[in-house]
């Protein structure tokens, strides 16, 4: 029971802020508060792919000439006869997924931004209430 | 990485196409924004959109004789790199998309000329190019997370197409479709992510074969747990259709025509391809058993939403639940994971997109000259706008499915197919889904062709003015141009039911087969 | 226009001064290291881009604007795509597959180098430009919003923090 909470505890900080930013984004009416909420949630699935790269022992993967093959693993009590490397492909893919988020977020805070001057609010509520006194043509 | 290997010298008869396809509009993007006008840019983009729809054409005609194509993205081979992978299944999307796109560019220039100010112009083209590339690369690539990547590509552009409208509540609809959306293709990545650490790898055909002796058989059901939801929202499928009305109807209509071509579309292709060729259909319609959730979704889908596209005022309001109701259909064949069913589905992906952008810009015309689309105020428009709406009258028949028209051939697979199932229930459904399509449709046509008009005190609390309809001709040859180019394309591909129908049939078997081997599929 | 436009600031601004080029000249540096080493186009875009955002947030948009007009960013943000589709286009041409840089030198290995050094100063080039114009782009927003509704309380204090730092 412990191990599973312990052992596992970067899995458990994913769920943890996966479920806070979708919770932010779903009970927020602020726009802003909701691009926060989402950038929490996209926050947390970049936790889980590096996660999922991780090797235990592994170190970043950089072809180095200092360190000669099977002395790293020796120190680090791994039994390969070669250095451990994380896996690089969550990394890059990772990398990959915060330029998106980078991306989705500008779009969302101009939206946002331009939401402010057409509306005067930032308001999820608010908005829909001035758009239900408008008239629909 | 080397250039002899035998997956170049097998993809060397098509040469380079798979990459030109989404090369052209992409290097078309950025130079519309160094262009910066508005006549120049237009054209770049049609050049760009015109050549991707003849690549599509040739990569159509070449994956129909010699099979699949794969293309391996900077030489590196299939399970290390990135490839393209093309069957008929992706063929006809690429064609779809890309034809649509054309077609739909030219009238957008028009349509958008009142609406947009003219120093923005270059942008819009630029982010239409990028949305283009987008759909092209997720429907060409054979690499899941890459699918991620351009399905942001299109959607990040969609979102700032869709703030282009002339109304402040486009940026509100634009932003919830981007939360909703960005959740979705969150979904979608947490997908993947458990898929490769299920298995190790990313590549389409390279899944297929590792996961049924995956090692974790929990990792590979969330990843489908997950893959369900985010496509689900992405294509708009029923329960999660929420952003989709606001987002059809607040954009610039060229958009949402071409938008309701292909986004959702795509998205289904997405799903087809994850769940026949990646996860195969006996996991997921025999282990998970995926219809008790799509097949209940998709009959009340259809049957809601063509109810509450009845009780819309405002044409473009009523099209957008039609699409979601469409949708439905769709999903309904799909969902029986049978040949039939299958083909049904994507026959009518193909019908669909041409019948709902038919409709879409037909009321881009009446946008266009009467200023809105108020369905009970376009009394007699028939007698301003008789093109216009005889293409929507041409195009609406379609959406109901008359015999000899498009959406005929794909809703008689469909009931074909539930037949087959005995699926009673559901074909009653189909048929009065159909006959409430018949209702929303034809109560439009009747108005614009009969109903004299008369100042309804009602109407005029919306702010709606009667007798406006004087003085207002028939659209100029830059919109009925596209439009009926569009209904030819409709009404031809009504005609020859047989023929999109045998490239179904095709697609499907190469689904429920599931992907090749490596190697095998790369036809010389 | 003043050396230094405030006085109460004349720490920062004198530092800013210091720091600037350095910023981006270690921008250069993750941008021509990053085929070897860590680093590479984003990094170095936006590092570049930090150099010239706190050069706007310490003496004014104006200056900022001056120093880099938001017409160089737009086209810096065309022109980065537009390398790395171009290196991926001539690769093509070379008779190779998309973005397949062996065919850029007589050597793959060579080549290698070549095409990962152009794709990524294309990336660098894009993320600046895009990370500038973002930038200018929020910060006259907000302006243009404050001047809309000075009437509102809420906004009195928030407006012109971006174009005069107290």
């Amino acid at each position: 029971m412990m191990q599973s909470i312990t052992g596992l505890y970067n899995y458990w900080a994913v769920i943890i802020l996966m479920m806070a930013g979708l919770y932010i984004l779903i009970a927020r009416y602020n726009l802003i508060k909701k691009m926060i909420g989402l950038g929490v949630f996209q926050t947390s699935i970049f936790f889980l792919y590096i996660t999922l790269g991780k090797v235990s022992g592994g170190t970043a993967p950089i072809l180095t000439d200092t360190v000669p093959a099977g002395q790293l693993a020796a120190a680090t009590g791994a039994t390969a006869p070669e250095v451990v490397y994380s896996n690089p492909l969550p990394h890059v893919l990772i990398l990959t997924a915060i330029v998106v988020g980078v991306a989705t977020s500008a779009v969302a805070l101009a939206l946002a931004i331009r939401i402010y001057e057409a509306y005067g609010t930032i308001e999820d509520d608010e908005i829909r209430h001035i758009d239900l006194g408008d008239i629909d043509s | 990485m080397s250039t002899v290997d035998p997956l170049t010298s097998a993809a060397s008869s098509v040469g380079q196409l798979p990459a030109l396809l989404i090369m052209v509009p992409l290097l078309a993007a950025p130079v519309c924004v160094l262009l910066r006008r508005e006549l120049l840019a237009w054209v770049l983009a049609l050049i760009a959109s015109a050549t991707s729809t003849v690549v599509a054409w040739q990569v159509f005609m070449h994956v129909g004789e010699h099979g699949p194509i794969r293309y391996a993205i900077g030489g590196w081979a299939a399970p290390t790199g990135i490839e393209y992978y093309i069957d008929t299944l992706n063929a006809t999307m690429l064609l779809l998309v890309s034809g649509l796109s054309s077609i739909v560019l030219y009238f957008a220039r028009e349509s958008i000329s009142g609406s947009i100010g003219q120093d923005r112009h270059y942008l819009f083209y630029a982010a239409w190019l990028l949305c283009l590339t987008g759909l092209l690369g997720i429907a060409i690539t054979g690499d899941a997370f890459n699918v991620f990547v351009f399905l942001e590509i299109s959607s990040l552009a969609t979102y700032m197409l869709i703030a282009f409208g002339d109304d402040r509540r486009a940026l509100v609809a634009s932003f919830r479709y981007l939360v909703l959306g960005s959740v979705g293709a969150s979904f979608i990545l947490i997908g993947i992510g458990f898929l490769y650490a299920a298995t190790g790898t990313l590549n389409m055909v390279d899944l297929a074969q590792r996961i049924p002796d995956a090692e974790s058989e929990r990792a590979v059901l969330v990843a489908f747990s997950f893959l369900t939801i985010g496509l689900m929202i992405k294509a708009a499928i029923f329960p999660l259709h929420a952003w989709l009305a606001d987002a059809y109807h607040r954009a610039p209509i060229a958009v949402t025509a071409f938008l309701a071509g292909t986004a959702t579309k795509v998205s289904l292709y997405v799903l087809l391809r994850f769940f026949y060729s990646i996860f195969g259909a006996d996991y997921s319609f025999g282990t998970v058993f995926l219809n008790g959730i799509l097949l209940p979704a998709a009959v009340c889908g259809f049957t809601v939403m063509s109810l509450v596209a009845v009780f819309q005022t405002d044409l473009r309001r009523m099209l957008a639940f039609s699409s979601v109701a469409q949708i439905g259909f769709i999903v309904a064949g799909v969902a029986l994971a049978t040949e039939a069913g299958l083909s049904a589905g994507i026959v009518h992906i193909i019908n669909h997109a041409l019948v709902k952008a038919t409709l879409f810009m037909a009321v881009g015309c009446i946008l266009y000259r009467v200023g809105h689309v108020h369905k009970p105020s376009l009394d007699e428009l028939y007698r301003r706008m008789p093109f216009t709406c005889t293409a929507f009258a041409l195009a609406g028949l379609g959406l109901i499915g008359v015999p000899l028209s498009a959406g005929f051939v794909s809703k008689f697979q469909l009931i074909d197919a539930l037949f087959e199932r005995e699926l009673w229930l559901v074909v009653v459904l189909v048929l009065v889904s159909s006959l409430l399509s018949f209702a929303y449709i034809g109560r439009t046509v009747e108005i614009m062709l009969f109903r004299k008009g008369r100042a309804a005190p009602s109407a005029t609390s919306t702010g709606v003015e009667h007798g406006h309809i004087d003085g207002i001709n028939e659209a100029p040859l830059g919109l009925l141009l596209p439009l009926y180019a569009m209904l030819t394309i409709m009404i031809w591909v009504g005609l020859n039911g047989d023929l999109t129908l045998g490239v179904a049939l095709d697609a499907s078997r190469d689904l429920l087969q599931g992907m090749r081997p490596l190697g095998a599929g790369a036809g010389s | 226009m003043r050396r230094y436009p405030r006085q109460s600031h004349r720490v920062l601004q004198v530092m800013t001064r210091l720091l600037v080029p350095f910023m981006i000249l270690f921008g250069l540096y993750v941008q021509f290291h990053g085929d070897y080493g860590p680093g590479g186009g984003f990094q170095a875009g936006v590092i570049i881009a930090a150099g010239l955002i706190l050069y706007g947030l310490v003496f004014g948009i104006q200056r900022a604007r001056s120093v880099c007009p938001p017409s160089w960013a737009r086209v810096m943000m065309s022109l980065g795509v537009l390398i790395y589709a171009g290196t991926g286009a001539v690769t093509m041409l070379l008779g190779a597959h998309l973005l397949d840089y062996d065919v850029l030198a007589h050597d793959p290995l060579h080549g290698q180098h070549w095409g990962i050094f152009a794709v990524e100063l294309g990336v660098g080039v894009t993320v600046t430009g895009v990370m500038i114009s973002l930038f200018y782009g929020f910060s006259s927003a907000r302006n243009s919003i404050d001047r809309k509704n000075s009437g509102l309380p809420s906004d009195v204090e928030a407006s012109s923090t971006v174009e005069h730092p107290q």
